[in-house]
């Protein structure tokens, strides 16, 4: 009874955000929406047990990176209205319809022909156990199975801000750049 | 009341994802373009999510963990080429970026 309420809101609100998202004409009101699906996402993770990851949800993605964004286009300041008419490249709309229908189709098939999505073995080894907190279960595979890739995200931080660091900075000697910009 | 299974979570997450991918395809605005990448990936975290309580199984939540470090890393390295590209042509959408075309 409340999982169904608290689905059906929080789908809405997922819903409406998306296509706020690809619809609004102004950047920041696309990320605003971006925040609201995000919430609404946030919301299902905790409906489902994932309480670490909602709280992660909430303060990476809306705190960090949709601050982000808004910085960027305050930054730039092309928080002006867009026009949603056709460029150059023709054949967006019909490929993204093509992409639509396939993707609805393919969901459609799913509600008509899978009864149980699931098709792995239940887990053993990281069972979900009810009794313990959600954080240390994640963290428990987190530091032992996963620790390698763990290891590495480290690494793949430290390229992307280096690498944002080297991208946005403003460069000296423009000279080789002139053609580029023409 | 009817009950909520797990495959509405499911229906949901690929909705999430198809809306992401058809505005990524229909929009020009490069910041706009990267707000739909993460819908996207929002779309597959909440799957990941729901196969996690599905098969009962941590997994599923640590993979999202690194979903969001990887959507990190790529918002930080994609806003720093929108920034480096639109410095050099104000108000350019996906279709001025032209250069390399052949």
């Amino acid at each position: 009874m409340v999982d169904t309420i608290v689905f059906v809101i929080s789908a809405i609100i997922c819903l409406t955000g998306a296509i706020g998202v690809i619809a609004a004409k102004n950047p920041v009101h696309s990320a605003l929406m971006l925040v609201m699906t995000l919430f609404g996402i946030a919301v299902l993770f905790i409906a489902q047990e994932a309480h670490f990851l909602a709280a992660v949800q909430v303060i990476v993605y809306a705190g960090a990176i949709v601050v982000l964004f808004l910085f960027v286009i305050m930054l730039l300041g092309v928080d002006v209205a867009a026009d949603l008419e056709l460029g150059e490249l023709r054949s967006q709309r019909p490929a993204a319809l093509a992409f639509v229908a396939a993707s609805l189709g393919l969901i459609g098939f799913l509600i008509w022909k899978v009864d149980n999505p699931a098709t792995g073995a239940i887990s053993q080894g990281g069972a979900i156990d009810e009794s313990t907190p959600n954080v240390n279960l994640l963290a428990e595979s987190l530091f032992s199975d996963y620790v390698y890739a763990f290891e590495l995200t480290s690494v793949l931080l430290v390229i992307a801000v280096v690498g944002a660091v080297i991208l946005a900075r403003k460069q000296r000697t423009s000279a080789p750049d002139e053609e580029v910009t023409r | 009341m009817i009950e909520v299974t797990a495959s509405w979570y499911l229906v949901l997450g690929a909705l999430l994802f198809t809306i992401g991918g058809a505005g990524l395809l229909l929009r020009r605005n490069p910041l706009v373009m990267l707000m739909c990448v993460e819908l996207m990936l929002n779309g597959i975290n909440l799957s990941f999510v729901t196969f996690s309580r599905m098969l009962n199984d941590v997994a599923g939540q640590t993979v999202v963990f690194f979903v969001l470090v990887v959507a990190a890393a790529e918002v930080v390295v994609g806003l720093g080429l929108v920034v480096a590209i639109l410095r050099r042509k104000p108000g350019a959408t996906a279709d001025d970026l032209n250069v390399l075309k052949g």
